[in-house]
């Protein structure tokens, strides 16, 4: 069965770029437009791995890692962080809250599925791009 | 005129009267008598001669005794008593007088006495009420030089000459580098800060005319506390804002400036990335973005487009993206430092800021407040106030909100930042709490500033969140922001340990620089600087080198003992094993030192328009001028041999070797036989030289050389 990740984003064209790249390459993807919608999206399915950008509305991208990171049975959940913020300071508060990986935008589709990969465990799935 | 003298004149002149007074009445009374009368009175004397010659003898002495009873008690003993009161009036002022003689006389001296009483005790309170002024003088200025010291900012006073009366550390440390890098040599640049120094050596003269017009003509204007800026470069090389205001003398004229410094190269270095990067991003954008842009509206506008052509596009619109891409992490991690928040933030120690923090929480909210020991080497970049403010914010919320009773602050490194903590035990703090905190005006009890935490966290650079720990049932609030640099520690100089250092010199203002010639000027008036040298041995001619020099300046007759220069040289020739044996300097000690050449002209710069001072001048200029040829530099001012003049004011005495001079009087002989030690002794020395030499008469330069010229010693030749 195929691992599944949640998109937290809202910018809807990077969600639309990221989503199909991700089913591309193997993986069940579910969305979610912000922090609160995002947190009830990871109670409903509990994703394998969680896509978090920082600036969302309602709650952040750090509320929600903190928040997942305070249920124990959600520990085992991968969280990368996506950001436009690039300042070391907001790396390092994001890896103080929990989270596995910080990416900062822009990035490129390579690294962001090797590195999905890598935490997940699953060797790269060659797909149709 | 002679006590005896007088006292023989006087008898001899009682002695005539009484001859004149006897032979008058004799010739009176024989005048007109009949022969044979003035017969039997000459026979009457004659008969009686024994008894009137002694008669006349005794009366002789009668006069003779009461003359000189006379003269003992009131002419002796007036003398005497003048003779007291003239000790009470200039050398005693406790001496009372005393009189033998008549009753008179001491009546006289007891008035005196009361009159010396009354003089005293007036003298007393004068001098008392002169101490304490002067103490109170003294203790406004030690303050005002504390003051001074405590700044961050530099502050240079000057006369309208633009000669320095008040410096203070930072300022000094502005014009030259603060402390030298291991390996670097000391910068001299810093040591030409200094009283009585012109201010034109270190910021350019046009620049301090054309800002000295611009406040002339507000104040022409009627502007009332005029002030200007300018930058300026430093000689140093650094930046350096210099703000200037006037000060008045009573006519209304300029009397003279104050300039407040402050370096600004790292400010300006930063806002020159700053603007380098809004231009990289402007030009480096604007280009993969238009065939971006082309690219796309293309696929959008024709999707009829053939397969080959779609293909072309997109790998347009792929090559562009990466490329603006690249161009944003690039031109960002570039300009990370220009990025980063804080031109008004100050380096201090963590664990200071949480001392400061701590005692106003307890201050403020009657919160106690436990503080964890931080590690001493934790420096922040902080406006410190702010920062401060917020921490006793949050400390405010959580007592307020969640009724914490007690908190503790901690502080810890982490990579490239400092982590400050919050600590308390108990109550959960959701982050969407501290989320709405960040964004409320902070009030701490009643006051109220109208910045939110997130404002002070943007200016810092920093990040905060909340975080918890199960099992010992502590949250905290973290703080992290960018560690700072230590801030340097103002360099002491041990040689002026005991005393504050004179960084002010007010007598200075008086000094009018169209002075007559040097050789009519007073001694007392004139800026000196007192060298002294050690060398490899005492034959120049031979080519012994100099291989240490030392200086100290004198300026309104005070020796500065802050502003010296010292320097080891190296001699590039092997240190005489004698000479080693007098000054303790070996020669790999002197390898890596500069050389003569190169340290002439840093001495030069800095007894410029002082006259030399030194003890056996001859055999120190003697090594100069032998360097005269090599180094092109002429040490061409007036030279005074504290040796000399020794020998002028005490000609009768032996020794004239410094310590022998120094011993004579009474300067304690500390440090000899370094550069710099024996030029503070020669120093005191030339200070106290100076009233003997005036007592001789000698008060100018030119009086002074003229006698060391005519002296036996100068004519020994090194």
């Amino acid at each position: 069965m195929s691992k599944k990740i949640l998109i937290a984003d809202d910018e809807p064209n990077i969600v639309t770029a990221i989503e199909y790249l991700l089913q591309r390459s193997g993986y069940e993807v579910l969305l979610a437009s912000d922090g609160e919608a995002a947190l009830q999206q990871v109670e409903r399915h509990l994703p394998d791995l969680v896509l978090l950008d920082v600036m969302m509305s309602v709650k952040s991208g750090y509320e929600v890692c903190q928040r997942m990171r305070e249920r124990p049975e959600w520990q085992r959940i991968k969280i990368i962080m996506l950001s436009a913020k690039g300042r070391e300071v907001e790396v390092s508060k994001g890896m103080s809250l929990g989270a596995d990986y910080y990416l900062t935008k822009p990035f490129s589709s390579k690294e962001l599925v090797a590195k999905i990969d890598e935490l997940l465990g699953t060797p790269a799935t060659p797909g149709g791009a | 005129m002679n006590h005896r003298l007088k006292f023989s004149i006087w008898l001899a002149l009682l002695y005539g009267g009484i001859v004149v007074f006897v032979a008058a009445t004799a010739a009176l009374m024989a005048a007109g008598l009949p022969e044979g009368e003035y017969r039997i009175l000459l026979r009457i004397f004659a008969e009686r001669e024994q008894m009137l010659l002694i008669f006349a003898v005794l009366l002789l002495a009668a006069c003779a005794g009461a003359l000189a009873w006379l003269f003992r008690n009131y002419v002796t003993s007036v003398r005497a008593l003048a003779e007291q009161t003239r000790i009470v009036l200039g050398a005693n002022p406790e001496h009372r007088v005393s009189a033998r003689g008549g009753a008179e006389l001491a009546d006289l001296a007891d008035a005196i006495n009361r009159l010396a009483d009354a003089h005293r005790q007036l003298h007393k309170e004068v001098e008392a009420r002169i101490g304490a002024s002067s103490a109170r003088l003294a203790e406004e200025r030690n303050r005002l030089a504390a003051l001074m010291s405590e700044l961050s900012e530099g502050v240079l006073l000057c006369n309208a000459e633009g000669r320095i009366l008040l410096y203070n550390e930072k300022a000094r440390a502005l014009f030259g580098a603060a402390q030298p890098a291991p390996g670097e040599r000391r910068d001299i640049v810093g040591r030409l800060v200094g009283l009585g120094r012109s201010v034109f050596t270190l910021i350019d003269r046009d620049q301090v005319a054309h800002a000295l017009e611009k406040l002339q003509a507000s104040l022409d204007q009627g502007v009332q506390f005029p002030a200007t800026r300018f930058i300026t470069n430093a000689v140093t090389g650094a930046l350096v804002k210099v703000q200037m205001a006037p000060f008045l003398s009573s006519g209304g004229g300029i009397a003279g400036m104050v300039l407040t410094l402050e370096d600004v190269t790292e400010m300006m270095d930063q806002e020159a990335q700053r603007r380098s990067l809004l231009r990289a991003f402007a030009a480096g954008v604007r280009a993969p973005m238009a065939s971006l842009r082309a690219a796309a509206e293309n696929l959008v506008a024709f999707p009829e487009m053939n397969e080959a052509r779609r293909v072309q596009f997109t790998s347009i619109v792929a090559a562009e993206s990466r490329q603006v891409s690249a161009m944003i992490n690039d031109a960002l991690a570039e300009y990370a430092d220009a990025l980063k928040a804080g031109l008004a933030l100050e380096d201090m120690r963590a664990a200071d800021l949480l001392s400061v923090a701590r005692r106003r929480i307890e201050a403020m909210l009657g919160l106690p407040c436990a503080q964890e020991q931080a590690p001493e080497d934790i420096w922040i970049k902080v406006d410190s106030f702010a920062l401060v403010e917020a921490l006793t914010y949050l400390a405010g919320r959580m007592h307020e909100d969640y009724g914490v009773r007690s908190i503790g602050l901690r502080a810890a490194a982490n990579g490239r930042f400092a982590e400050l903590d919050i600590v308390w035990s108990g109550a959960i703090v959701g982050s969407d709490a501290l989320a709405l905190w960040e964004t409320e005006p902070m009030q701490v009890g009643a006051q109220q500033t109208p910045l939110t935490l997130k404002d002070v966290l943007e200016r810092h650079g920093a990040e905060v969140w909340v975080q918890s720990h199960k099992t010992s049932h502590t949250a905290w609030f973290r703080l992290l922001l960018p560690l700072g640099a230590p801030a340097a520690v103002p360099q002491r100089r041990s040689i002026s340990a005991d005393s504050r250092p004179e960084y002010y010199d007010f007598d200075l203002f008086g000094h009018a620089d169209a002075a007559p010639g040097l050789a009519e000027r007073k001694l007392a008036e004139l800026h000196y600087t007192v060298f002294d040298t050690e060398t490899t041995g005492l034959e120049p001619s031979a080519g012994d080198e100099i291989i240490s020099l030392g200086a100290v300046r004198i300026v309104n007759a005070r020796l500065l003992k802050n502003e010296v220069f010292e320097q080891l040289v190296d001699p590039q020739r092997p240190v005489g094993k004698e000479s080693t044996r007098i000054h303790g300097i070996e020669a790999q000690a002197l390898r890596g030192e500069p050389t003569i050449a190169e340290v002439l002209p840093q001495f030069q710069h800095f007894c410029e328009d002082t006259v030399l001072v030194a003890h056996n001048a001859a055999f120190d200029m003697r090594f100069l001028e032998l360097k005269e040829a090599a180094t092109g530099i002429r040490f061409s001012q007036p030279v005074l041999d504290t040796l000399l003049l020794s020998v002028i004011v005490h000609p009768n005495q032996e020794g004239h070797s410094l310590e022998a001079v120094a011993g004579r009087l009474g300067v304690s002989v500390i440090g000899r036989h370094t550069a710099l030690g024996d030029a503070l002794v020669t120093g005191e020395i030339f200070l106290r030289l100076l009233p003997l030499l005036a007592q001789q008469g000698i008060l100018t330069l030119g009086q002074a050389l003229e006698a060391s010229r005519a002296t036996y010693h100068a004519r020994l030749q090194y």
